[in-house]
């Protein structure tokens, strides 16, 4: 009975000593800078999550595919104009015609968030950064706007901000004269884990009609993982060996 | 060649309209295109040609073409000092200058195209090293800092026994850094326009020609402005230079192509610079072969022209016109050929895939990159009027 009163008794206390032993091992490695951790915590121990899309261009229509587009502007607060060069596109409709068969088909793409990202490797200041998660973001406050990282992505994901913006959202702040590009709705997954469903993948999801499949891609058991596992998917410009998160079925 | 040991060194002191007429033009221009930078800057780059598929436009012609000629210009120094030829001598000051003038032009226009300019500071102090664009910067001002010790010791003349083995750095230095900015696309992997080991070396030789070209041109412009003896045998020399180096870069040329026109996976890249690119196509076959390499190389070996000086001149200028053509063609066509993301297929979307990217240049982009060429020739000139950088005269030489 003692022991165990003593034990309730100490349990706070012994709480409140780690609290400040953490505390002050933060000062001490960085003062003044709090350390967020990325991401949420991978359903297998020991390994971090990569979070990854799968597509499934079999169960996308024209219009499901213009459906991704609109979500995600409505997520992010960004507007393109059809025939604009210049305005940004952070998730696009791509139309594949076979031009033997004539069959079309319709997929979305974005930033692929790679596993050797080529705008990371080129960005000078270090602005393009990849998280632990796999998550290949730009650092608004460090890029200068130098558009290496355009030149270096095979996949035309990235955009340039050509004039100032008014009416921003909170979740995904943007500047004139910077580099911005799809960020896997960050915002969400930060929030959710492996419970979020990214914006574009939301628009076209219906109970059980599913066509993108957001997850886990370092968790064998994630259902990301177990349905490429069973049917298998295309990295775009696998000969590259960037090892792309976003994968297509159907191609 | 006791010439050289005598060699008196003296500044610019000419005081004609004409010359303050030419200063004035290159101040007011080098200013119009600070303010076009602003406007650039403030406005945002939708003012500029610039799109999401081109990124990359003419400011970048102006500034690779200035970058690469900046390591050029450095030869004839280099020449004098690591190759030990005393002819050369007496331009290794002008030749230093130059190099510096040149660079500092290209990179104030590689900054003021930024998206955030203002960001310079940053630029400066986080370097991820991975990026040949960050080794660039640490080449470029290191680049300045040993060109300017290296001409401090050749004026010195206490501490003249250094300038070789400064010569040497020098010239390791800019060996390495046109590499670097040749590498800037030859390590793009995923454009077949680049993607090439072979950017570097043909980077490097163009510099040889692009940096002699200016030299030439300056260095017979600020004689004559100053009405200073400049003999036939030294233009003679840099005649036969500029004609080897010329043909330099039109073998790398050649070597380029023919490699890429072996793989059938990129004929269709081959076919657009070569046969039916419109603008590019134009560009390569009448501005950079036919004005840029064929015609200079005509004038600068024909044997009834190796006393015209005009001759040497305009072959000079037509370098320069086939350099601007020729980095027009890397940097935008490069881009406006479309990325092969899907092999096999026709490829639409709403971010111009599948499509010959469009790029107009825009005036403030104009006058952004012709206000870094006025700028450097502007320091070039102001550098010769307050040090002693031109040799007095350059007689013919005593044997």
């Amino acid at each position: 009975m003692a022991t165990e009163l003593d034990n309730i008794e100490l349990r706070p206390a012994r709480r409140e000593f780690l609290k400040s032993a953490a505390a002050l091992a933060t000062t001490l490695i960085a003062p003044g800078i709090i350390l967020y951790k990325t991401g949420h915590a991978s359903n297998t121990p020991g390994k971090k999550p990569r979070w990854g899309l799968l597509i499934d261009t079999n169960a996308l229509s024209e219009s499901d595919v213009d459906a991704c587009v609109s979500a995600c502007q409505r997520e992010h607060g960004w507007e393109s104009d059809p025939d604009s060069r210049t305005d940004a596109q952070w998730i696009r409709k791509v139309k594949l015609t076979d031009p033997e068969s004539g069959h079309q088909r319709f997929l979305p793409m974005m930033c692929m968030h790679c596993e050797n990202p080529p705008c990371v490797d080129v960005c000078p200041t270090g602005a393009s950064f990849k998280r632990d998660d796999g998550i290949v973001l730009v650092n608004k406050h460090t890029c200068i706007g130098c558009r290496y990282c355009m030149m270096a992505c095979p996949y035309k994901a990235r955009s340039f901000i050509h004039e100032t913006l008014k009416d921003q959202l909170p979740v995904a702040p943007r500047g004139k004269g910077t580099v911005e590009s799809c960020t896997l709705c960050v915002h969400r997954i930060d929030r959710d884990g492996s419970n979020a469903i990214p914006a574009c993948a939301e628009a076209v999801n219906h109970g059980d009609r599913k066509a993108i499949w957001f997850g886990d891609l370092h968790d064998p058991q994630s259902e990301i993982s177990q349905r490429l596992q069973a049917l298998g998917a295309v990295k775009l410009r696998a000969d590259m060996g960037l090892n792309p998160g976003v994968r297509y079925q159907g191609l | 060649m006791k010439m050289q040991s005598s060699m008196r060194y003296a500044e610019i002191k000419t005081s004609t309209p004409n010359y303050w007429g030419i200063l004035a033009a290159l101040a007011v221009i080098a200013l119009t295109g600070f303010a076009a930078a602003h406007h650039m800057d403030t406005e945002g780059h939708h003012v500029t040609g610039m799109t999401n598929q081109v990124v990359w436009g003419l400011p970048h012609v102006f500034a690779i073409f200035l970058i690469v000629a900046a390591s050029g210009a450095l030869n004839l120094a280099s020449i004098a000092s690591v190759f030990g030829k005393q002819d050369y001598k007496p331009l290794a000051r002008f030749s230093a200058v130059l190099s510096i003038a040149l660079l500092v032009g290209g990179l104030a226009i590689l900054l003021l195209d930024l998206g955030r300019p203002d960001r310079l500071i940053v630029a400066m102090t986080y370097y991820n090293f991975k990026s040949i664009f960050a080794w660039n910067i640490i080449l470029y001002t290191g680049f300045i800092v040993i060109v300017l010790a290296y001409l401090w010791l050749m004026m010195e003349r206490r501490m003249h026994r250094w300038s070789k083995p400064a010569g040497l750095l020098a010239f390791a230095w800019r060996l390495i850094l046109t590499t670097g900015t040749g590498s800037i696309f030859g390590f793009l992997v995923a454009r077949e326009a680049y993607d090439s080991a072979l950017l570097a070396p043909l980077f490097i030789v163009m510099s040889f020609a692009f940096g002699l070209a200016i030299f030439i041109m300056l260095l017979m412009l600020s004689f004559r402005l100053d009405q200073r003896e400049l003999d036939h045998s030294h233009l003679q020399r840099l005649r036969k230079l500029l004609g080897l180096f010329t043909a330099a870069v039109l073998y790398f040329v050649i070597v380029f192509h023919l490699t890429k026109l072996y793989g059938t996976q990129n004929h269709d890249f081959e076919r657009f610079i070569l046969l039916d690119g419109g603008i590019y196509t134009l560009m390569f076959w009448i501005f950079q072969i036919g004005l840029g390499n064929l015609l200079p190389l005509a004038m600068l070996y024909a044997p009834g022209l190796q006393r015209s000086n005009s001759a040497l001149v305009i072959a000079s200028l037509l370098v320069i016109v086939g350099a601007f053509a020729q980095l027009y063609i890397i940097i935008v066509g490069g881009q406006a050929y479309p990325l092969n993301i899907f092999p096999g297929y026709i490829v639409e979307s709403s971010f111009f895939d599948g499509v010959i990217n469009e790029y107009t240049p825009s005036l403030w982009e104009f006058l952004l990159g012709f206000g870094g060429v006025t700028g450097a020739l502007l320091v070039a000139l102001l550098g010769i009027r307050i040090l002693p950088i031109m040799p007095e005269s350059l007689p013919a030489e005593v044997q």
